[in-house]
């Protein structure tokens, strides 16, 4: 079982059991919106057409130094996508802030890490918003 | 000076709380070694040959008197009483002690000072010409743009796991000090037509074992584009640039296999969509980056003392041919305080030489002090009145090298005595080539003179820049050091080229002595320089002189 991060903590995986679509198979069709699992390789030019076929959208992280996984996420919201952004894979809770900012909404872990970096140390990561020097050099209003 | 806002130093005491933290998990078993690797290195912690090293951000060179100062009280209180100034612009501890580690950026942050993105696959401290604002030549001093970029590259979220490190310099001046087209972006500040200021901006520049001379990828950007600019780059390189193998990660491959012009066309996309929601940087922000580097107050005092003293003590009037250059205010001069000492290690200076340094700028030099690329420390602002005074405090702390620009003027990387990573030791051979050739007297007659010294193949010693580059190699358990001639660090940058096998530490003085003997016969004048010689002549008389019985004898 996966564990959900959000700012006020652990939560169940809701989109457990739920079977995740590649793109491959979204692109061939699909009656009502599925959840999308997208490796850190992908173009997401193509996707704003599939946008309403799309329940939520996981991008997995091959390594925690991997970062591409966080500049999709950025292009995605670029392109348009509103809908829920998980991160999932290998990231630690040091990495919580940079999900967080770069657009995702939740961070998915195993149980393995969820007891090696427990509650406490993700909740610690939660003010994500505080000491953001992109968002403090922009122009407001 | 830029000085710290609320938002700064809350920043950088709350990234000292938070690597505490990573250190006690990282104890505690929660973060594994491989992950807190990535965090230790982003906070500037490096695992050298026999200790921890610790490189603090000295950001586009700048510091004062009070920073100075606490650079020496940390040399004195965790380390071995001396650090060591880097081609980044950066300081290095060589010796400190983990669990001493944040106490050490405690004591950085009460100074306004850090050691952030120092090290890591991360956008890294930001480098800038060590004479901005003081130039002759300069066009816009490039520190409120170096800080902007510093602000906006800390801790930024999305390019804090690149595929590889990512250096970024900036010059304001048509000379290049600042070797920005060996760097994954050079920004260079340029008018165009129409008078308007901006950018020219460079890319996939680079040394390392596949050195590159930066290509320009945009011609002129407008001020207000280049943070979403570079962001776009970034992206571009954070998508695409290579995961595979850590020698092929840096943009100068990803430029070189994709094509710069097909390059462009992703990032201009990627710029177009970005700029389309970028608000812009906000003004009091900026004005506050602008008013941070205003000019001094500039004295205007009598220099019929300085130039007596220059009529009459040629000691001194040497030291002002090579350590003192031209400023943009009339009766000022910059002062360059050469860390080369005959025989020394280059760029290391002693808890004690830092405080003369910071007791000089403070009551002399409007104080503002500079570490340069080459290893060496600037007085940017020193009224000319002054200068008998400072050369002669400076000579008291054994700091008045007068050779700057010269042959010992050597830049060398760490080598075997600290890193890793060498194959070959770089500072002795620094010293045994500044011993030999000041026991005969060459140094002057020779004149302007840059040589570098790699220990290893990741080239920090710059040597594919310098006029003769040394890089030393292990073959077979005997380091080698190969020649190459020719490289230039500047607006005209080159890479040097191989002239043939390598030297033995052994042989290696000898052949320069040669290579230089030959140089003297063959120049027209004494005012025609080692590289000037060199691109008339090609290299052929002077392979001749490295190898007088062939190629085959030095191998």
């Amino acid at each position: 079982m996966h564990v959900l991060v959000h700012d006020n903590g652990f939560h169940p995986d809701d989109l457990g059991p739920v079977e995740f679509f590649t793109l491959d198979r979204l692109a061939r069709g699909v009656e009502s919106p599925v959840p999308l699992m997208l490796e850190s390789d992908v173009d997401p030019a193509e996707l704003p057409v599939y946008f309403p076929w799309i329940s939520a959208i996981r991008i997995r992280f091959p390594s925690f130094d991997d970062g591409r996984g966080f500049s999709l996420a950025v292009r995605l919201r670029q392109l348009g996508y509103q809908g829920r952004l998980g991160a999932t894979g290998h990231l630690i809770s040091d990495q919580y802030p940079q999900a967080r900012r770069s657009g995702f909404d939740e961070v998915v872990i195993d149980e393995l890490m969820a007891v090696r970096q427990p509650e406490p140390h993700w909740l610690a990561k939660s003010a994500w918003k505080s000491g953001d020097y992109q968002r403090h050099l922009l122009r407001s209003g | 000076m830029y000085r710290y806002n609320e938002f700064d130093a809350d920043f950088v005491r709350t990234r000292v709380a938070e690597f505490r933290s990573q250190v006690e998990r990282r104890i505690g078993g929660a973060l594994t070694e491989e992950e807190f690797k990535p965090l230790r290195l982003k906070n500037g912690l490096y695992l050298q040959l026999h200790a921890y090293m610790l490189r603090v951000a000295i950001p586009y060179g700048t510091l004062d008197s009070r920073q100075m100062r606490q650079l020496a009280r940390i040399a004195e209180t965790w380390d071995k009483g001396y650090g060591h100034f880097t081609t980044r612009q950066n300081i290095q501890f060589n010796w400190p002690k983990l669990a001493d580690v944040p106490d050490i950026l405690d004591a950085l942050a009460d100074v306004s000072m850090h050691a952030i993105q120092t090290s890591g696959n991360c956008i890294r401290n930001v480098t800038a010409d060590h004479f901005a604002g003081a130039a002759e030549d300069e066009i816009e001093d490039p520190r409120p743009t170096a800080e902007l970029l510093r602000q906006w590259s800390t801790d930024h979220p999305e390019f804090q796991y690149l595929p590889r490190k990512f250096k970024i310099a900036i010059s304001g001046s048509p000379t290049d000090r600042a070797v920005t087209r060996a760097h994954d972006i050079g920004i260079r500040s340029i008018r165009n037509d129409a008078d308007e200021s901006g950018y020219e901006i460079l890319v996939g520049g680079g040394l390392g074992r596949t050195p590159m001379i930066g290509k320009v990828i945009r011609e002129f950007l407008p001020r207000q584009d280049l943070l979403p600019y570079i962001e776009a780059i970034l992206r571009v390189y954070n998508l695409h640039g290579r995961r595979d193998n850590k020698y092929k990660a840096r943009i100068k491959i990803l430029v070189h296999e994709t094509g710069l012009d097909e390059l462009r066309g992703q990032v201009e996309n990627e710029f177009t969509a970005r700029k389309r929601c970028f608000p812009g940087v906000d003004s009091r922000l900026l004005s506050d980056m602008e008013a941070g580097f205003a000019p001094p107050q500039f004295l205007s005092l009598e220099t019929a003392q300085t130039e007596r003293r220059l009529a009459s003590d040629a000691g001194f009037r040497s030291w002002c041919d090579t350590n003192v250059s031209g400023h943009r205010h009339p009766g000022y001069s910059i002062v360059t305080i050469s860390l080369k000492p005959v025989g020394g290690t280059p760029g290391d200076a002693t808890a004690d030489q830092m405080r003369v340094l910071a007791d000089l700028a403070a009551t002399l030099a409007h104080d503002e002090i500079r570490v340069s690329h080459e290893q060496n420390i600037i007085l940017p602002h020193v009224p000319r009145a002054r200068l008998p005074e400072i050369h002669d405090r400076l000579k008291e702390a054994g700091l008045a090298s007068a050779n700057i620009g010269l042959l010992s003027d050597i830049i060398a990387c760490p080598g075997m005595d600290y890193c890793a990573l060498a194959t070959a030791r770089s500072i002795p051979i620094a010293q045994e080539i500044s011993r030999r050739f000041d026991r005969l007297r060459l140094e002057r007659r020779i004149g302007p003179l840059k040589i570098k010294i790699s220990g290893c193949i990741n080239a920090c010693g710059h040597h594919h820049v310098a006029h003769i580059g040394i890089l030393g190699l292990d073959r077979a358990g005997v380091e080698n050091y190969q020649i190459t001639l020719g490289g230039d660090a500047t607006e005209t940058a080159a890479i040097g080229r191989r002239v043939g096998p390598g030297f033995s530490a052994e042989q290696l003085v000898p052949a320069l002595e040669r290579l230089l003997d030959a140089y003297l016969a063959l120049r027209l004048t004494a005012d025609e320089t080692f590289l000037d010689c060199y691109r008339r002549l090609g290299e052929a008389p002077f392979k001749a002189a490295l190898y007088p019985d062939g190629l085959r004898q030095a191998a």
